[in-house]
């Protein structure tokens, strides 16, 4: 007979059930990429890049906690969906030695050495995506050719994205862009792949509107007031649709570990990276800025939480 | 217009099935009785009798020992036999008056009596319930005729019935709601009298629409009672929220009900409170449902306090198979059992048996931050944060986040997908900042 404190009963949600709906909700992005890709030759490459990520991120995790002599956690799957979503962020291009030295990267550098699950104050994937565009600048921006006319100069292999195209001054398609049939990372192209796994997400309470919804809201009112083009629907839609705006709205800056707790954090949370997304796309140097955006604020969270506490029930609550 | 309710709790199953078509079954009791001398919030009653002493049904044998006490009255006639501790359902060891039953029932003088409320002082009801021992029967055991005497009597506006039984697997409050609906309101309206200004509102949740039926059917003449129906949703029934959905008002824990202009009575005080009043019976008998899927039979009993557990469970049928875990009352707030010799008390809502212990079945692992257990907060706090100052034993960052306003209703832990044992660390920080807080009370007074 077991004796514990109340209460007696759980749900059935557990980490893993929870991570394992993010890893279902990523699928129908990650396959697009691959058939997406497979149209300019690299389907096998984008399927490996995946498979790579995957198994170099769970062990990692598995190796270091052996080392360490640490208990195995890798029966969270969250290792998984690290590396689902780092290979999301890689061309299809990428060899696969550089996306296995970027989950080595995202689990051993920015997730255990902060202490494992809960710890890591930026998002790992991302993390290491930033790892590895600052150190392969060109690998990581080769992308198929879409737009062969448009060079953006680093290399020659190098293609533009629709964002990267528009840009330069050059009209996307933007319905093009929804479907997902342009060139970017493997899991950025398609925003109707994206959002039938946000709606699995939120549908199964897995994640809240409040990040993604205040995210995008905001990067689409700063870049139409300070994007030039006010009015310009065209515009405005291919920064919805491009530079894995929407992707980055439901599956990253949503990563629960480096996103605020606080409900009225997670608002200010989603405008912050809204802006910052804003200001690096129309004025930094690359056309895109989502990225870096989360992993910036990510840094801000513990300050946002602080400012935002809810009021505790009947705290203002006077004695009649 | 929505049904009334508050924002966060949780949908745990309900488990009500397995007992609500159970009619209140009455058990007597074998030879033994133990009475705890602690069976309430406050402090202990002392005994006022003696070993050998001969007692009678309705006498009292436990005194109110100061202002939040209550006094403690035998079930049954018969002999003292000891008065020693004795376990009780808590783990604790608690004073105990001990009586041998002589099985005649002989009751004391004047008990049953029929009387007249409306003949009665709002003084007089008040000492009556007193010395009736009448205590909250929800589960927190405070001393009602505390609760029902604040310091403006027109200042109260509502007198709440909490009909909620939130807490999943119970159905004793329901069958009561159903078989002593009379009594009920009399209690009501006895509460009702003793406040100039007041309004009844009976508050159900919607997952019991026979009660709410009956009850509206009965209160139909009534204008100053009103039903109101209420979401199921745990923890409906928790007093700040039941106030809340049914008034709207706000109360935090350093409130009274009364400072709300609101005086809350679970459905079994209510009808304590009348069966003290208009009929002369003390607090000497507890319904419980006796429920769970390791139970052979399930039950709704009406019995003696005094009453042992295991008496209780022979009658109704055994267990099924061994149970992983008994626990005196609901799955969310009752405490879990090593040994199911002890006693019913005034508190006692249930016997849960269950085969599997869902606590036992998951190890904690890190907080992921999901945020689960802030949703799921009645009292708007931030679980995770508490739990990480209640973890280093942080009091003074743990009362920064408000930890002193929860309620220990366990939302939280039960979403928790890390399955931390929140509400388990949160019990012990509270009990550290309550300590703290009343030694230094005492050393403000010394000085």
């Amino acid at each position: 007979m077991n004796v514990s404190a109340a209460p007696h009963v759980r749900s059935k949600d557990t980490t893993s059930s929870i991570m394992r709906d993010v890893a279902i909700a990523l699928a129908p992005t990650l396959i697009f990429g691959i058939w997406n890709f497979n149209r300019y030759g690299y389907g096998l490459n984008a399927f490996l890049l995946i498979v790579i990520c995957v198994v170099f991120c769970v062990g990692t995790e598995f190796i270091y906690e052996k080392l360490m002599k640490k208990p195995n956690t890798i029966g969270d799957l969250s290792a998984v969906v690290t590396g689902l979503i780092l290979a999301l962020n890689l061309p299809a291009t990428l060899p696969l030695w550089i996306a296995a030295l970027g989950s080595i990267f995202a689990i051993l550098v920015v997730k255990m050495v902060y202490g494992g699950l809960g710890q890591n104050f930026m998002n790992p994937a991302l993390g290491a995506r930033c790892f590895l565009v600052i150190s392969f600048a060109a690998r990581m921006t080769a992308f198929p050719a879409e737009f062969p006319g448009v060079s953006v100069g680093v290399d020659t292999v190098a293609t533009a994205t629709p964002l990267t195209a528009l840009k330069a001054g050059a009209t996307v398609d933007v319905f093009k862009m929804f479907i997902g049939t342009t060139s970017g990372t493997i899991g950025e192209t398609s925003v109707v792949a994206v959002l039938i796994g946000a709606i699995y997400l939120v549908a199964r309470k897995v994640i809240s509107l409040r990040i993604p919804v205040t995210f995008i809201v905001t990067t689409l009112v700063f870049v139409e007031l300070f994007g030039g083009h006010m009015g310009d629907m065209n515009y405005l839609l291919a920064h919805l649709c491009g530079g894995g705006l929407v992707v980055g709205a439901f599956f990253m800056a949503t990563d629960y570990v480096t996103s605020p707790i606080t409900p009225m954090g997670q608002i200010v949370f989603g405008i912050i990276i809204g802006i910052l997304t804003g200001i690096f796309r129309l004025f930094g140097g690359s056309a895109e800025g989502v990225s870096y955006a989360i992993i910036i604020t990510n840094l801000l969270v513990p300050l946002i939480e602080r400012f935002t506490m809810p009021k505790a029930f009947g705290k203002e609550a006077v004695k009649k | 217009m929505g049904l009334s309710t508050f924002k966060g709790g949780i949908h745990p199953y309900e488990g009500k099935e397995l007992s609500e078509d159970k009619a209140i079954m009455k058990l007597e009791p074998k030879e033994v009785l133990v009475f705890p001398m602690g069976q309430h919030l406050g402090a202990p009653a002392n005994p006022t009798v003696a070993v050998g002493d001969k007692v009678l049904v309705g006498q009292r044998i436990g005194e109110a020992s100061g202002f939040i006490s209550a006094n403690i009255c035998s079930s049954v006639s018969g002999t003292v036999k000891a008065i020693e501790p004795h376990l009780t359902t808590g783990g604790a060891m608690s004073l105990s008056v001990i009586i041998e039953n002589d099985f005649n029932y002989t009751p004391v003088e004047g008990f049953g009596v029929k009387r007249d409320y409306k003949a009665l002082s709002a003084e007089e009801i008040r000492n009556i319930v007193k010395d009736a021992g009448v205590i909250g029967m929800g589960g927190a055991g405070f001393p009602t005729h505390v609760k029902i005497t604040p310091k403006d009597d027109n200042a109260i506006d509502y007198v709440i019935i909490n009909g909620a039984e939130c807490e999943p697997y119970l159905t004793s409050d329901y069958r009561l709601m159903l078989e002593e609906t009379e009594a009920m309101i009399g209690g009501l309206k006895v509460v009702l009298s003793l406040f100039p200004k007041a309004k009844g509102i009976i508050g159900i949740e919607e997952n019991k629409p026979e009660a709410i039926k009956k009850v509206k059917e009965l209160v139909a003449g009534e204008s100053d009672i009103s039903v109101c129906e209420l979401k199921t949703k745990y923890p409906q029934g928790g007093e700040r929220m039941l106030i809340y959905a049914t008034t709207g008002r706000k109360i935090n824990s350093t409130m009274l009900p009364a400072d709300a202009g609101c005086v809350v009575n679970n459905v079994d005080t209510m009808i304590s409170i009348y069966m003290a009043v208009c009929e002369s019976t003390p607090s000497i008998r507890r319904t419980l449902t006796v429920t769970g899927d390791a139970m052979n039979n399930t039950a709704n009993v009406q019995v003696r306090t005094g009453m042992s557990y295991k008496e209780i469970l022979d009658e109704v049928g055994g267990f099924k198979t061994t149970p992983e875990k008994i626990i005196s009352g609901g799955p969310m707030m009752g405490a879990a059992m090593f040994d199911i010799d002890v006693p019913v008390t005034k508190a006692s809502s249930a016997l849960l048996a269950l085969t599997k212990d869902e606590v036992a079945k998951y190890e904690p692992t890190a907080c992921i931050r999901c945020g689960r257990c802030v949703a799921a907060c009645p009292s708007n706090l931030i679980p995770q944060k508490m739990a990480e100052a209640a973890e280093r034993f942080d009091d003074e960052t743990f009362e920064k986040l408000e930890g002193m306003e929860c309620f220990e209703c366990g939302s939280c832990t039960y979403v928790c997908p890390a399955k931390k044992r929140l509400t388990q660390a949160f019990k012990q920080s509270r009990a550290s900042v309550a300590a703290a807080r009343r030694a230094k009370a005492a050393a403000a007074a010394k000085k």
